[in-house]
């Protein structure tokens, strides 16, 4: 097994009963990585952190904390810690007795623990908060206790499941960038489990989408984002629009749709797709252009003749509901670049347009 | 149970006890619903308010007002057999609520966390104690406790006489059941993952225990001590049964001494033991405060 990984799964199984909440994962997790576990809720992602923290054990498969079997190692013998989803402090405790936990467990020096927390305090800036009790505090405060408590032991891995799931969205925004930029101050690796997929674009080095219980894609941000291999990627992450279709030419890495009203669509195949094969093609709404029908130019990109149905202005873009002539509706986002009250930048219901796309930035996907 | 209690709530709470009558029209719905209340107070603590004055009283009837003594509290202590039962009913409450509390615990701790089998069986027979009619309690343990003594005698050859022990034997009997609701309703609010945060800084099962699980239910726990406590320190019924010659217990005592003749002094050991209670009470709510 790889030495540089901090965490890996191999075949990783969880059964409760009859249902696999975990199906058969495999997973390999790079030290000092901002990775998340992503996924709508019951895909198994947090059953995945609770093993790699040791509440569950597998029912099935390898898993290994730096390269050593921790499959059965009861929570307190690893060298992990969680910040849990509802935070989890000792309500009876001091925020400094709630930081101060993990170290007297390791039976560390007195002196040497008083320092320790006190630098973990500094550290998510609650200096002057050590003396009160965790109900005297707002949930961005006991949010920080629960971070300090848990990096103050210097694990290996820190586990995060949904931490900023109860903050408010713009005490949600700050944490996130905290968050990373004290994951780089530290170095350690963060596995972090969320449904937000916003959240989870923001923060993570790599990302792994799971639903039912499986890991469908892992990769970047960006690779997550613009390559999604599968159908369910594609509509979990951001927003897109799909147009069924069959598979009728493909070469290298590109291939065409035929929908069954006869509309031929072109596009890029992260995954190989066969002839005749059902398929999905998902544009982001942001990837086409809506041009006048006179400016089309059918050569390098398909095209699509629409009527623009309704006008959403939100500010920094435009959305844009249009209408193809066969009765189908597609989302078309356009920022706006100019600024200027005059209504004719702007397009109108009713008008007629060309939707433009190059095959690039359009997906061919297969179940 | 340990949440704290929201500020303006406890700002509220802290205003005058009067009726806010003064707010608003004075109208009869308002004044109807304050006698309603006074009334029913009067009901509740009228009795123990006659009890307590005529403790004072140097009546030695204890049934009018003819000037203030402390004579019957002096009588009382000076009463070897009132004083004896007193320091039994003490012994017996003591010894039964440690025990009783110790594995009502443990079996509130075995519900809740545990699939064993027989534990709806279990869930089911526990509450019986509570239910069952108190006479047929009494009757049950008397008939076991003189089986079990005749076992005794045919084994060890020794003759055992019925004591204190099979007192603190018989509240021990019906106070489990009682400290086993408290302890399991303070379990069932307890948030689990505090435990697993305790393990995930690495505690063991037996440091998570002491330092997470057992400070959090103590409220609890506090709570079934002292409602034993008290049900031992009333027990008429059980105490009669399973005590033993010469051991008599105080309400037994003050029954036999009220057959006889009521007396002040009834109603000043009645009085000690009702401020003991309260006090009891008072502490047990300033420790929850605390915490």
């Amino acid at each position: 097994m790889h030495k540089g990984y901090a965490i890996e799964l191999a075949n990783v199984v969880k059964r409760f009963g009859e249902v696999a909440a975990v199906d058969h994962v495999t997973l390999q997790i790079h030290d000092g990585e901002f990775f998340s576990l992503l996924g709508p809720s019951g895909c198994g992602k947090t059953t995945t952190l609770r093993m790699i923290a040791g509440f569950e054990y597998p029912s099935g498969g390898e898993l290994m904390i730096h390269g050593r079997p921790m499959a059965t190692v009861p929570p307190h013998h690893r060298p992990v810690n969680t910040v849990f989803q509802s935070y989890a402090l000792f309500p009876h405790m001091t925020v400094a007795q709630n930081v101060a936990f993990g170290l007297k467990m390791k039976r560390v020096p007195r002196a040497e623990l008083g320092a320790r927390v006190q630098a973990a305090l500094d550290m998510v800036r609650l200096a002057g908060f050590a003396e009160r009790y965790p109900r005297q505090m707002s949930g961005g405060q006991q949010q920080r206790v629960a971070l300090a408590r848990a990096l103050v032991n210097q694990p290996e891995v820190l586990l995060l499941d949904e931490p900023l799931g109860a903050l408010d969205q713009k005490l949600r925004k700050e944490m996130q960038l905290e968050l990373k930029s004290l994951q780089h101050r530290v170095g350690i690796t963060f596995i972090f489990v969320t449904h937000d997929q916003e959240e989870a674009l923001t923060m993570s080095d790599r990302i792994a989408v799971m639903n039912q219980g499986k890991v469908l894609q892992v990769g970047t941000p960006t690779e997550i984002y613009e390559r999604p291999t599968c159908k369910f990627v594609a509509d979990f992450i951001g927003e897109t629009n799909f147009i069924e279709g069959k598979v009728v030419e493909q070469s290298d890495e590109y291939a065409t749709i035929q929908t069954p009203d006869g509309l031929q669509l072109r596009g890029y195949t992260p995954r190989p797709v066969n002839l005749g094969e059902a398929a999905t093609l998902s544009l982001r709404p942001e990837k086409a252009r809506l041009v006048l029908p006179s400016h089309a130019r059918p050569d390098d990109a398909f095209t699509m003749p629409v009527h623009v149905e309704m006008i959403t202005y939100i500010g920094s873009d435009t959305r844009i509901t249009v209408r193809l002539n066969e009765g189908r509706t597609l989302d078309v986002w356009e920022q706006n670049t100019l600024s200027t009250l005059d209504r004719n930048a702007y397009w109108q219901p009713g008008e007629a347009a060309v939707l433009v796309c190059p095959p690039a930035n359009a997906l061919v996907l297969t179940e | 149970m340990i949440e704290a209690q929201p500020q303006n709530q406890r700002a509220q709470r802290a205003g005058s006890w009067w009726p806010r009558l003064n707010r608003g029209a004075l109208t009869w719905g308002r004044l109807t619903l304050t006698l309603h209340a006074f009334l029913m107070y009067l009901f509740l603590y009228g009795p123990i308010l006659v009890l307590v004055v005529f403790s004072f009283t140097r009546d030695e009837f204890g049934v009018r007002w003819t000037g203030f003594t402390l004579e019957w509290y002096v009588r009382m202590f000076a009463n070897d057999r009132l004083m004896g039962a007193a320091g039994n009913t003490l012994y017996v409450a003591f010894v039964s609520t440690v025990v009783s509390t110790i594995l009502g615990t443990l079996l509130a701790l075995a519900m809740e966390r545990h699939r064993f089998r027989g534990r709806t069986g279990v869930d089911a027979v526990i509450y019986l104690p509570v239910v069952i009619p108190e006479i047929a309690m009494a009757v049950s343990l008397l008939a076991f406790s003189s089986l079990a003594l005749e076992f005794i005698r045919v084994v060890t050859g020794e003759v055992v006489r019925r004591s204190l022990v099979t007192v603190i034997i018989g509240h021990i009997a019906f106070s489990i059941s009682f400290v086993t609701i408290v302890v399991r309703a303070s379990l069932k609010h307890f948030d689990r993952r505090l435990e697993e945060a305790a393990r995930d800084l690495g505690a063991n099962s037996w440091q998570t225990f002491w330092r997470i699980t057992f400070p959090m239910i103590l409220p609890g726990i506090l709570g079934g001590a002292l409602l034993a406590f008290t049900l031992s320190l009333d027990n008429f019924i059980i105490s009669l049964f399973l005590s033993g010659p010469g051991t008599s217990l105080l309400p037994v005592e003050v029954y036999n001494k009220v057959r006889r003749a009521v007396t002040p002094e009834i109603n000043a050991i009645s009085t000690l033991m009702l401020a003991f209670s309260i006090t009891l009470v008072v502490l047990s709510q300033l420790v929850q405060r605390r915490r």
